[in-house]
């Protein structure tokens, strides 16, 4: 129930374009299904009009058309012009054609053939996702590294440092982690169509960093204030001025927490789809993967040899970093209990 | 002689950090100015990005602190924490907290910002019969998806804590929540496909044929039941996330506990509504809280599946339609405020946990 869905769209992303439409991706399994034994050929002049002798049996267009079970034994028309029929015999068969054609599609940005279920062969301009990949990418590694380190920085001064307001500030933090993004989305627009960030990767960046801040902030806050208190007391009776703890000993110290925060985020923008739809848009130079399958979705919703390889492009990063680092992923997936 | 020199010298020091100031505003803007006319591939555009906000910022913070250590103790003690957090409280002023104010406030004007309408767009809600069905739907959403997930995800992590497979299992279920919901939303479209004919292609379909039942359009042509063909692709994506959140619950039981229960004869259904949720009752309380706000946030799946048709809409599809096809912000903020004040019990869920986790060290 868990794996079988993705299973399925996975196996229907190597299967060719026609056989997808045709037979369901199970089909790769060994099943039992009709093969064609023997033909026979028909007089040319028989009439499709009139009860159709075949051996020794007699058969209906109609029935031909649709094909007729007789003893274990299906007669359809191979060519009914030619008055060719083909007797079939329920057999063991795989169904496997498997090809990159698919992937090839999607990720070139050129015109490519590709075969019609009807066994025609149309030109189809390609989605060019090799851009929006690296457009993803272009978005999420500094979406992820901006707002990880600025927490930080916040959190060590939260929780080491004293200032007035302090509590208050901290409280309004933990206020803002559940704040739906909808609520800020129109103003926080239109001050940026008016900055002209619109439209640009540092507007996407901002709007990740600013909106994921909370969670990061919190979740270092709480490992960072758990450091033991001696470290940071004899390094300022050393001397130490406070960036310099900062740089040599917090975030050392910090490194497995500052892991699993950085991958949660990570994941977060990578699969974002909101955000970028508002401030990013669909502009060929900056559109990200969530944004071409939606689009893909909504222009050409049968055509799964596109829709399924392309889901799994997209899907391809974030597996890769749930299997490598699952780990460190829980881990910030555990911290991240109290955001929504 | 001594109190002039300190004169000048502070005098001296209030001139260096105004030009400091006035120099790294400048530097930021002039950054921002080239980033945002900068033209070039993507992937170059994120180094040159990264490196000049990374160092700029780095200077900025810097030249900031290095002035802040020249000053006497009493004022550097004072300054030096809101360098730390600045960054920080300044992007959440500007981006979040601002802009949520501002929402508010156009909540009460009309749909062009330009003309103070009072509640109107509150009372509009209650007659707007697309909204309710929205507001309906989210209502169901919370009621059955986020249960579904929590109740799944509890079952499921007790039941692999005895389980010999148990990372297997676990890595199964947990896999989907790494992928993203538009992802999620084209597999899942793929196992509803529908097709007129004897020849399904979708899973779902199939198996139905396959025990003699007519094929579904099961997200478009099923009203009010195709909700609940979206909600199964969340909490096939959610269950992982509440899985292992109370998985890691359960293992905390001492194990003593079950034994001696055990020894008094209660049997596993017994132990499991007596001793383990009660024990790890908090924890549920923090997991549903959590997928509750997921639920009510939910867009992608919907946008995806089916763009809010076939009665399908919740109240963050609506929300995006107002604002960005209908162009009417007055309503859209009003809904925006809307679901702001549905979560709002969630946030003083979260401080009140805050408070108790934390003892004194902050609050």
């Amino acid at each position: 129930m868990w794996f079988l869905p993705t299973f399925g769209l996975f196996v229907t992303s190597f299967r060719p374009a026609k056989d997808i439409l045709e037979t369901g991706w199970w089909n790769i399994l060994p099943h039992k299904d009709w093969e064609t034994t023997e033909q026979i050929q028909l007089p040319k002049d028989t009439n499709l009009r009139e009860p159709i002798t075949v051996g020794d049996q007699t058969f209906t267009t109609k029935e031909l058309t649709q094909g007729i079970t007789v003893d274990g034994k299906r007669y359809i028309w191979e060519n009914n012009m030619a008055r060719l029929i083909n007797v079939q015999e329920k057999r063991w068969t795989t169904n496997i054609n498997f090809t990159l054609d698919n992937y090839k599609a999607v990720f070139g940005g050129k015109e490519y053939n590709i075969k019609q279920p009807d066994g025609t062969t149309i030109k189809v301009k390609g989605s060019n996702m090799t851009r929006s990949f690296l457009n993803t990418l272009a978005s999420a590694v500094p979406s992820t590294i901006f707002p990880v380190l600025i927490a930080t920085l916040a959190a060590y001064g939260f929780a080491w440092m004293k200032f007035p307001g302090k509590k208050l500030m901290f409280l309004i933090i933990i206020l803002l982690l559940v704040v739906p993004v909808q609520v800020v989305m129109s103003p926080v627009l239109k001050g940026f169509t008016f900055l002209g960030l619109n439209g640009t990767f540092l507007g996407i960046w901002i709007a990740h960093t600013a909106f994921g801040l909370p969670l990061p902030t919190y979740y270092m806050y709480n490992y960072i204030s758990q450091l033991p208190r001696e470290i940071f007391e004899s390094a300022s009776i050393d001397g130490a001025k406070k960036s310099t703890i900062f740089m040599r000993m917090v975030l050392p110290m910090s490194v497995p927490a500052l892991a699993s925060i950085a991958i949660y985020q990570f994941l977060w923008v990578w699969n974002d789809y909101l955000v970028s739809l508002c401030f990013l848009g669909g502009r060929d130079e900056v559109k990200v993967l969530s944004m071409d399958i939606a689009n893909l979705v909504g222009t050409r919703g049968n055509d799964w040899y596109l829709l399924s390889s392309a889901a799994f492009i997209s899907m391809i990063v974030p597996l890769t970093v749930f299997f490598s680092l699952q780990k460190y992923f829980v881990r910030g997936l555990v911290g991240g209990a109290v955001k929504g | 002689m001594k109190t002039v020199n300190q004169k000048k010298s502070s005098a001296n020091l209030v001139l260096l950090s105004s030009i400091i100031l006035v120099m790294d505003v400048g530097l930021l803007w002039a950054i921002i100015k080239f980033l945002c006319n900068l033209k070039v591939h993507s992937v170059l555009y994120a180094i040159i990005g990264v490196l000049l906000v990374v160092l700029s910022v780095g200077f900025i913070f810097c030249s900031i602190n290095w002035v802040v250590e020249q000053y006497p103790d009493k004022y550097k003690n004072l300054i030096q924490p809101f360098l730390y957090i600045g960054i920080a409280v300044l992007l959440l002023t500007m981006m979040l907290l601002l802009p949520a104010i501002e929402t508010l406030y156009y909540s009460f004007f009309n749909a062009s910002s330009s003309k103070f309408v009072g509640f109107s767009n509150y009372l509009a809600i209650f007659s707007d019969s697309q909204l309710i069905i929205a507001l309906r739907n989210s209502a169901l959403w919370v009621l059955f998806a986020a249960t579904s997930c929590v109740a799944l995800g509890l079952v499921i992590a007790t039941l692999a804590d005895r389980c010999s497979y148990e990372k297997l299992v676990k890595t199964i279920i947990f896999m989907p929540t790494a992928i993203s919901y538009v992802a999620a939303g084209v597999i899942w479209k793929f196992v509803y496909f529908y097709q007129p004919g004897d020849q399904q292609i979708g899973l779902l379909n199939a198996i139905v044929v396959k025990f003699g039942g007519e094929p579904q359009a099961w997200t478009t042509m099923l009203p009010f039941w195709n909700n609940f063909f979206l909600m199964l692709i969340f909490v096939w994506m959610q269950t992982g996330y509440s899985m292992v959140l109370l998985s890691a619950a359960v293992k905390n039981i001492p194990s003593e506990i079950m034994e001696a229960a055990r020894v008094d004869g209660a049997g596993e259904i017994r132990i499991f509504f007596d001793i383990i949720i009660p024990y790890i009752a908090k924890d549920i309380i923090t997991v549903t809280t959590t997928i509750v706000v997921f639920c009510l946030k939910v867009f992608d799946i919907i946008q995806v599946m089916t763009g809010g048709q076939y009665g399908t809409d919740v109240v963050a599809t609506n929300f995006y339609r107002q604002i960005f096809m209908q162009q009417n912000a007055g309503y859209g903020n009003t809904i925006a405020i809307v679901l702001l004040i549905i979560v709002t019990p969630v946030i003083f869920i979260n401080l009140k946990n805050f408070r108790k986790q934390q003892g004194g060290a902050l609050l």
